[in-house]
């Protein structure tokens, strides 16, 4: 379970550019629960995810993973237990390094980097498995450096990645927006398989409104940061496109848009 | 023939210093100053043990160690304190110099007639007369090898993948619930070690320490990095640690050249300086070309 109680948060304060962004904010994601959040820019999802990780401290508040609090934790301590993707792909992967390093790396995750060799030889056959079930390709092309895959297959990899190891939570934000439609279709379909498959805990931001209704079991959608739209179960599976777009539509007309 | 020697010993003590340099400036992305002071760090330690008699080996080990803790000082200044990476290095460079007399307890040690790697009872046996000339090249190519094939080694390692990860993408190690920070400051530790390593040697080599011996190493070592990187771009196979040190022997043999076509003392650093930016020109004119095409 992953809450958030009493959030506050303005960037730059007390400068021109002060940005506040939560003002009391409250969440909490229970187990196995696959969470879509969608929201116009701006909206703080992003900083949503920045705050359960780590990456970014909060002015008062708390985050809280099964009832413990890691409000004071390291962003990196706290990726024990969870997984990230980013939006781009070149975020989740060592560009220089070969995809067989990167995997031999994400499959030591939360055990000791020490002097023993980086990649233990008798995993590759696993590697190569799981890079097959990705279907593009990789499973040949262990000693490319990953710098030179197309986005889409880095991001396949990235996904892999941090998903090798067990973890509890899975954060990703909008990691399917840089690729193209077939392959962000191929991802989002492996996001869900992985993500059921393991029964991994999942916040997933995404603009792409047939994704935020077609897959998780629960609709959050944000505005101002602020959750104005949250559905569960039932009413998640009946949340139509049309809803969210006339939302987002009123939403924008009280902007002054 | 004594000139070919010559720029070999040079080049290979300086190839030490660029696999050093190969760690902080071209897989940790950090610009070191520090090297400036672990270089005459790791002779005035050396020379200062040797003239009391301690066996070289033992000086060269404790020579290892003080660039490992000079790298760990940077690191800590750097990642715990915050403080900008050129200027960390800058402030342990400068300290070091300090440091250094300190230890030397003199500007200038000399250490003739010593036992030294060079000198000693096993290598004076061993060595059959005809080799006599090349005793200390063989010597020097042999210690550098030993680094090479250590620093190898480490960076197929975990721990190596890590320090390659960080400088890469540290959002990687992040996510691989690693402190970036704690990998940073080890790449720091063991580049200056390799630095001080290299300067125990060229003490041994040149039979004394002196204060104002390491002003430049960084440019040196930086030189011998972007000369061995950029030629040996395109043969994956080679490894960088050997592309470095061909680097080095490279740029001793083009100051070497310059001298004997009379180059005097006196303008040795600025043409140093002119012959370092265009080095760096033409290797980042090739980056961005690269990036383009990307
Ligand atoms: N590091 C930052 N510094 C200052 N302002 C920021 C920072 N990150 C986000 N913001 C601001 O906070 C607001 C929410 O941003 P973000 O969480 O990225 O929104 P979203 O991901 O929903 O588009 C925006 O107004 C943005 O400009
Ligand atoms: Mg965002």
């Amino acid at each position: 379970m992953l809450s958030l109680e009493h959030i506050y948060k303005t960037y730059n304060r007390g400068t021109v550019n002060e940005t506040p962004i939560f003002d009391d904010f409250n969440l909490t994601i229970e187990d196995e629960e696959f969470v879509t959040v969608v929201g116009s820019n701006g909206s703080g999802k992003t900083s949503l995810l920045n705050i359960i990780c780590g990456s970014i401290d909060v002015d008062a508040g708390s985050t809280l993973i099964n009832g413990v609090d890691i409000t004071r934790m390291d962003d990196f301590k706290r990726y024990r237990k969870i997984g990230r993707v980013y939006q781009n792909p070149a975020m989740g992967t060592c560009s220089e390094m070969t995809i067989l390093e990167n995997l031999s790396m994400a499959d030591n995750k939360g055990k000791p980097f020490n002097l023993t060799p980086g990649t233990d030889k008798r995993r590759i056959d696993f590697y190569r498995e799981n890079l097959r079930h990705l279907g593009l390709g990789l499973e040949d092309k262990l000693n490319v450096t990953v710098g030179s895959l197309s986005g889409g297959q880095r991001q396949a990899l990235a996904l892999l990645m941090s998903t090798l190891t067990p973890i509890e939570f899975l954060i990703l934000d909008e990691h399917t927006a840089a690729l193209d439609p077939k392959t962000a279709e191929t991802i989002m379909e492996l996001t869900d398989k992985l993500v059921r498959g393991k029964g991994i805990t999942t916040v997933m931001v995404t603009h792409n409104l047939r994704y935020a209704t077609g897959y998780g079991n629960r609709l959050i959608m944000m505005h101002e940061g602020k959750i104005i739209l949250d559905n569960k179960g039932d009413d998640k599976c009946k949340t139509s496109i049309e809803e969210l777009l006339g939302i987002f539509n009123r939403i924008s007309i009280e902007c002054g848009n | 023939m004594d000139m070919l020697i010559s720029i070999l010993e040079q080049g290979l003590i300086f190839a030490i210093i660029a696999m050093g340099v190969y760690i902080t400036y071209k897989i940790l992305d950090f610009p070191d100053l520090s090297v400036d002071g672990t270089y005459p760090l790791g002779a005035a330690i050396t020379a200062t043990m040797i003239a009391s008699g301690i066996n070289p080996l033992l000086a060269m080990l404790a020579a290892i160690a003080a660039g490992a803790a000079a790298g760990l000082v940077t690191g800590l200044i750097h990642v715990k304190l915050k403080v900008r990476d050129l200027l960390s290095g800058i402030i342990t460079m400068t300290a070091l110099y300090s440091v250094n007399l300190h230890i030397a307890g003199k500007a200038n040690l000399p250490i003739f007639n010593t036992t030294t790697i060079f000198n000693n009872g096993i290598v004076n046996t061993i060595f059959p007369a005809f080799l006599e000339p090349y005793k200390t090249l063989i010597i020097i190519f042999l210690v550098a090898l030993a680094a090479k094939l250590l620093l190898d080694w480490y960076l197929k390692t975990k721990s190596g993948y890590l320090l390659r990860a960080v400088g890469d993408n540290p959002a990687v190690v992040t996510s691989l619930a690693n402190d970036k920070g704690t990998i940073k400051i080890i790449g720091l530790m063991i580049s200056n070690a390799l630095v001080a390593l290299a300067g125990s040697v060229m003490c041994q080599q040149q039979r004394f320490f002196e204060v104002q011996m390491g002003i430049g190493t960084i440019v040196i070592g930086l030189a011998a990095v972007i000369i061995g990187i950029t030629l040996f771009r395109k043969l994956r196979r080679v490894k960088p640690t050997t592309a470095v040190a061909v680097g080095s022997i490279l740029y001793k043999a083009c100051v070497a050249l310059a001298i004997t076509y009379g180059l005097s003392a006196t303008d040795m650093k600025l043409v140093t300086a002119v012959l370092f930016l265009l080095i760096l020109v033409i290797a980042m004119e090739r980056r961005s070309r690269r990036k383009k095409l990307a």
